[in-house]
């Protein structure tokens, strides 16, 4: 029945998410890649849900989707507050780092979005920056953030813009430094900066952290040790995005 | 070769760059003013000096400049205009607000320099602004260190005379500044050739107040509900306040305000609905019209501007009833030294200012406009976030500049704010 499913889409930098909601239960969730088609990869990821009662797109295209497939917008941050809210009720503060931005959101008790706060048009610390770095230190992703969890020791990396940071990472490994130091260095750069952006917003603790680089499991303890409290990652965390967009979907947002 | 493009060229304009420009500012008008739905009459005045912004004015100064006069450009709401008018000259604010020339900006400027002082350099080195270009001489001023040091490269290429603003509002503050006045009234009167006479300045007075008048009741008419104008062409009208001519402007404002008012009483508005928000901070000079669609566009509609363009420049009157040039200028002084630029430090008034506008236009939220890399500005924003945490008013802070590269990542920042302060019980 089409009124009880309900779908989400996060048109991201990096990927796309969609997710379906029927009996408050996720019942369908799927993921392609953004390419340089978003428009298209978006249509092949809606026209595999079958029918739906309302749909909600949010995310950097969510405005693509608006205009050309005439579907209500959200912004990241509604949809990511929507959903860590509905998954944790009572959680009070949201960090989020995506292909190409980092937010951190405060909540008050009841969900409301507080404040917020965005890196700025740069990619410095984001989903993009850690992509290059591993690139630069011959890692997968997965590599990467394994080798900086497998060390104590860490070179301090200065620079945070992605261009710089690659070039000091390439000067610091023809100097002879250790790879996983240099991977643990750039993991506490991103981390602190995360943190920072978080208190900047919100002395509360109770962080949820989504985002498809919330899988790093080394960043999230990281960020933990920095900020002293709870850092919970719920299980799908790259889905946030479009879950919250089902959920205000559902509401009628 | 049309009657304009002679005028151009014997300006000394880059002549194809200068089409160039015109199209994009064409362009934009388009997108941002005249796709708008709801628009009034009285705006097609505006809609004309902006169609005609580089070739009928120009010719106007031209022909002011012809029978003896001097064409002076400013760059700051700090500039006396009442003594350049007195002394018979024209007084011209430069606008600055493209990102135009910028590579040739920055063979003489450090990167790290805000869009606006980029944008006034950048002009008068790829010779693309006409009124810079119709100018006897410029008016600096040193309300921060970029400007100041901007103002010595741009005297090599125009005579630049800079005044010394005060940083602070004491006594010795106030005396710099009377001193300043007269420093600028004795320049004037040697540079254009004549006598400023209390007849003059008092008639210079009166009409540069009528034109502060106009504006002010555009302000007041803009905050009814829902609001009759939208803020693009409230600040539109400011931006051109500063280089019409001012009784003109003053009587076509008065003319918009009439509509409005009719507007009002028939309960009529355009954006109904929409979230009220002001814009605080740097000036926006034509045509950077980027945060106001941006804001515009997201649901919002813009009923004021805490800004250089808007309120700073229109809030506060001269003294009338000055009889000697020695009274007046102390009327002058008293006014201009009441300007809460946040080169001004401690700056309390200005945080006073934006609550007051803030809570006299009924607006849900304040968006904080910093330019990049302008240091009083981007730093002022910590205390006017501070001041707004503790009356209780949402803000938005952001830093950005003339380019268009950052359109999604402001629109994303709006949007959420728009939806925070559309959630938050209005008591």
């Amino acid at each position: 029945m089409a009124g009880g499913r309900f779908a989400g889409i996060d048109v991201g930098s990096r990927s796309i998410e969609v997710v379906v909601l029927e009996g408050g239960r996720i019942e369908f969730a799927a993921e392609e890649e953004t390419s340089y088609d978003p428009l298209g990869q978006a249509r092949r990821l809606l026209a595999a849900l079958g029918p739906v009662g309302a749909a909600l797109a949010t995310g950097y295209g969510r405005h693509l989707l608006g205009r050309h497939l005439n579907l209500p917008v959200v912004t990241e941050i509604k949809a990511h507050a929507t959903a860590a809210t509905s998954l944790h009720p009572g959680c009070r503060a949201v960090l989020d780092i995506g292909g190409q931005d980092t937010k951190a959101i405060a909540l008050d008790a009841t969900g409301r979005v507080l404040r917020f706060e965005m890196n700025d048009r740069c990619a410095a610390g984001t989903g993009r920056f850690l992509e290059v770095m591993a690139a630069t230190l011959g890692y997968t992703l997965e590599e990467f953030a394994a080798g900086a969890a497998g060390t104590t020791a860490s070179v301090a990396i200065s620079s945070m813009c992605t261009v710089f940071a690659a070039s000091e990472v390439t000067g610091l490994l023809a100097a002879g430094k250790n790879r996983e130091e240099v991977a643990r260095g750039l993991h506490e750069t991103v981390a602190g900066r995360a943190a920072a952006m978080l208190r900047r917003v919100s002395a509360e603790s109770g962080v949820i952290f989504s985002g498809g680089v919330a899988r790093n499991e080394c960043l999230r303890a990281l960020i933990e040790a920095e900020l002293g409290g709870s850092v919970l990652v719920p299980r799908w965390p790259q889905f946030m995005g479009a879950l919250g967009a089902a959920l205000l979907a559902r509401a009628g947002a | 070769m049309s009657d304009h493009e002679r005028m151009w060229q014997e300006l000394g304009l880059d002549l194809s760059a200068h089409d160039g420009l015109l199209k994009v500012l064409g362009k934009f008008y388009g997108d941002i003013y005249l796709s708008q739905q709801g628009r009034l009459s009285g705006m097609q005045y505006l809609d004309f000096v902006l169609s005609e912004i580089h070739g009928l004015r120009i010719q106007e100064l031209l022909s002011a400049k012809a029978a003896g006069g001097k064409v002076v450009g400013t760059f700051c709401v700090f500039a006396p205009e009442e003594l350049i008018w007195a002394a018979g000259g024209t007084a011209v604010g430069l606008c600055a607000g493209a990102d135009v020339g910028t590579q040739l900006a920055e063979k003489v400027l450090p990167r790290n320099t805000c869009a606006l002082i980029k944008a006034f350099v950048g002009f008068k080195l790829a010779r693309l602004c006409p009124f810079m270009e119709s100018c006897d001489f410029l008016v600096g001023e040193t309300t921060c260190d970029g400007k100041k040091k901007a103002y010595e490269i741009l005297d090599d290429y125009k005579p630049t005379y800079v005044m010394e603003i005060p940083q602070m509002k004491g006594a010795a503050d106030r005396a710099l500044w009377q001193a300043e006045m007269v420093r600028f009234k004795e320049m004037i009167e040697e540079r254009c050739g004549r006598a400023v006479t209390a007849e003059g300045l008092s008639a210079a007075i009166r009409m540069v107040n009528d034109r502060r008048r106009a504006l002010q009741r555009l302000s007041r008419l803009r905050s009814a509900q829902p609001a009759p104008i939208s803020g693009r062409d409230a600040l539109l009208i400011n931006q051109i306040a500063f280089y019409d001519d001012p009784p003109r402007l003053t009587a076509k404002v008065g003319e918009l305000c009439d509509q409005l008012e009719e507007r009002i009483k028939a309960g009529e508005g355009i954006a109904h609905g929409a979230v009220r928000v002001i814009v605080a901070g740097c000036p926006m000079a034509v045509p950077n019209w980027k945060l106001p669609y941006v804001v515009e566009s997201s649901g919002a509609v813009i009923v004021g501007e805490e800004s250089c363009v808007g309120e700073r420049h229109t809030r506060d009157l001269v003294a009338e009833d000055g009889r000697s040039v020695e009274e007046m200028l102390g009327h002058l002084v008293d006014r201009y030294m009441q300007i809460d630029c946040a080169c001004f430090t401690p700056n309390p008034t200005r945080l006073d200012h934006i609550v007051e506008l803030a809570r006299r236009v009924n607006a849900a939220g304040v968006i904080h406009y910093a330019l990049q890399f302008c240091g009083p500005y981007t730093t002022e924003a910590y205390k006017v976030e501070q001041r707004l945490e503790a009356e209780g008013i949402p803000l938005l802070k952001l830093e950005t500049d003339y380019s268009l590269e950052d359109i999604e990542q402001l629109k994303t920042r709006v949007e959420a704010f728009i939806e925070v302060i559309q959630e938050v019980p209005r008591g």
